[in-house]
């Protein structure tokens, strides 16, 4: 398998000066298995420039899946020019809405509604399938298979493993490791426990052995208590999954869109000096616009 | 499902919660950093929020291997936010009626819900059961009357009639439900749970809490639901429309060794248990 990211950044695209050395654009991974089949996970603006390549390949079959719609995203869906091209065929994958109880393709369409975009989801000229995923699922792409599993951010977010001849990628999507919302002297707090624990094995079970782990880690430790409750993780709590699960490799990703460069790669030394590597650790890298990693 | 009960699962869906609930979540979620543990408590004693939120987390949706049996559990698979959003859509929708013009009056049914909730957590312990089940008890406990909030919604005027007959009788409530509206409430209450796929120990609870068909199912939680209620009834603790106080079950009394004064004797203060309560649901 290979792997390529398209955007890497949290929140907001920031392209610049400050920003070059790791990419402005926010969420896109381009995914090939081993027979070039080509899955996306998410659809940040990093799928815009992805999208410049796959002229070539037309008629083109891909596979999205979308790990949340907040619209860092889902913001590039509707510029992914494949769309528009008749003979092409995407199938996208995703949650449902649970408060307005619509599929996925009654979320993705709000976004191409009159006032947010001039055309619209029912003129698109591609075909489209649209599968609204359940929790654990999996979806076979080709000789591949996608399984996804319920995270915790605040709008309902699946982590993705694709598993391919042996090597396994997985994708937290935006993840913040579970906290008790009780205090210990609370009569709730042991139960609330009890459930955390049983959904971090579940998250454990399902991500253990992966070749590569891909991260949310937006936030420094110091950086973490002002935000605890938004959704994201720590270089801190990625490093502690990526042992926990006996990762190989472990990417950081969906940088804080201020955070220059510069800032990146400090705060991400300062983490691996609070983390030296341990025999059996992962490699630790941060995601990057550009190159390819391959599997 | 007969007409009449496709047209009450539809109302229910429909149906938005009690006014204390609906302006505590609106009060609280108005600040950013509200409390998250605050939240789930109102949830916890809304018994129209709790049916909903188990109602979404347990459809094919979300395809969970497991049942979800309680709020705590809800926000741990779900996360808070989705949570917070979801009684915040059950909160938009408006505010129950009372339900004094089906007869019944709303903070009384409401402190017997809390109170058959509270007291059949305390029996689940005293049985030894786990933090997890004692919680599942509870949410049980709050939802066994729920055909009643049903029946006073959409037939007040054959509710109302059925407590007033129920009364003159001095007979079981849902005895003059049957011959009047053609189903009693633990019939109403357990079809919407059934239909929404809760958990089956909850439903079962729900269905045969007064204790028909004893014998036939071996369920703690029912046993401690049908104590509870005729504890809460005993105590005074609210009303719930139904007049008469009846035994415990045969099964409900070999489980807990004793019989229904013995049990009430060792509960110990319940006044202390029922006081905070209704601290809790501010009545």
């Amino acid at each position: 398998m290979k792997i390529r990211f398209w955007g890497v950044r949290g929140s907001i695209p920031f392209p610049g000066p400050n920003t070059i050395t790791y990419g402005g654009n926010t969420t896109c991974i381009e995914v090939r298995t081993d027979a070039n089949d080509l899955i996306i996970l998410d659809a940040g603006s990093g799928i815009f420039p992805l999208a410049q390549t796959l002229f070539k390949e037309l008629p083109l079959t891909c596979h999205i899946f979308i790990t949340h719609t907040h619209w860092d995203h889902i913001q590039g869906l509707p510029f992914f020019i494949p769309t528009f091209i008749p003979g092409n065929t995407i199938h996208i994958h995703g949650a449902f809405d649970p408060i307005n109880q619509g599929d996925l393709r009654e979320v993705l369409s709000r976004q191409m509604e009159y006032c947010y975009f001039p055309v619209r989801e029912t003129e698109l000229k591609a075909t489209i399938h649209y599968l609204t995923l359940r929790d654990r699922q999996v979806i076979k792409v080709g000789n591949a298979t996608v399984s996804n599993l319920l995270m915790n951010h605040p709008v309902l977010n699946y982590a993705y493993r694709i598993d391919c001849n042996g090597k396994s990628i997985c994708f937290t999507g935006d993840h913040e490791p579970l906290f008790n919302i009780y205090d210990p002297e609370d009569e709730d707090c042991d139960e609330y426990q009890s459930f955390m624990d049983q959904k971090n094995q579940g998250i454990i079970d399902f991500m253990r052995g992966v070749d590569v782990l891909i991260a949310d880690t937006s936030y420094t430790r110091d950086e973490y208590p002002q935000k605890r409750g938004w959704g994201h993780g720590t270089y801190d709590s990625s490093i502690a999954l990526a042992r926990q699960i006996g990762a190989r490799q472990l990417y950081f990703t969906h940088h804080e869109p201020t955070r220059s460069d510069r800032d990146l790669e400090r705060v991400f030394q300062e983490a691996l000096s609070r983390h030296p590597r341990q025999p059996g650790d992962p490699e630790f890298h941060l995601a990057q616009e550009g190159p390819v990693i391959e599997l | 499902m007969s007409e009449l009960q496709q047209k009450l699962v539809k109302m229910v869906e429909q149906m938005p919660a009690f006014s204390k609930s609906v302006h505590q979540v609106l009060h609280l979620t108005a600040d950013l950093n509200y409390s998250h543990k605050e939240l789930v408590r109102i949830i916890d004693y809304d018994p129209v929020m709790t049916l909903k939120i188990l109602k979404l987390v347990n459809s094919a949706y979300f395809g969970f291997a497991r049942k979800v049996a309680s709020i705590n559990q809800a926000v741990v698979f779900l996360g808070m936010n989705t949570i917070k959003n979801l009684a915040l859509s059950v909160a938009t929708r408006g505010i129950l009626p009372q339900l004094d013009r089906g007869g019944l009056h709303t903070g009384h049914f409401l402190t017997h819900s809390v109170g058959v909730a509270t007291v059949a957590k305390m029996l689940a312990r005293r049985l030894g059961a786990t933090d997890r089940e004692a919680t599942d008890y509870f949410v049980a406990g709050l939802l066994h009357d729920f055909g009643k909030v049903v029946f006073s919604q959409f037939m007040p005027l054959e509710f109302q009639e059925a407590q007033r007959l129920a009364k003159e009788r001095h007979c079981s409530l849902r005895i003059v439900e049957r011959d009047l509206i053609g189903a009693d409430h633990a019939d109403i209450g357990s079809l919407l749970g059934e239909k929404w796929q809760l958990p089956p120990d909850l439903v079962l609870a729900i269905r045969h809490h007064h204790g028909d068909k004893d014998g036939q199912h071996d369920s703690p939680m029912l046993d401690c639901v049908n104590a509870a209620n005729q504890i809460t009834k005993l105590r005074g603790f609210g009303d719930s429309g139904s007049p008469i106080v009846e035994p415990l079950t045969p099964s409900a009394q070999a489980r807990f060794g004793t019989d229904l004064e013995g049990l009430v004797a060792s509960l110990g203060d319940l006044d202390r248990e029922m006081k905070k309560a209704q601290v809790i649901i501010k009545l």
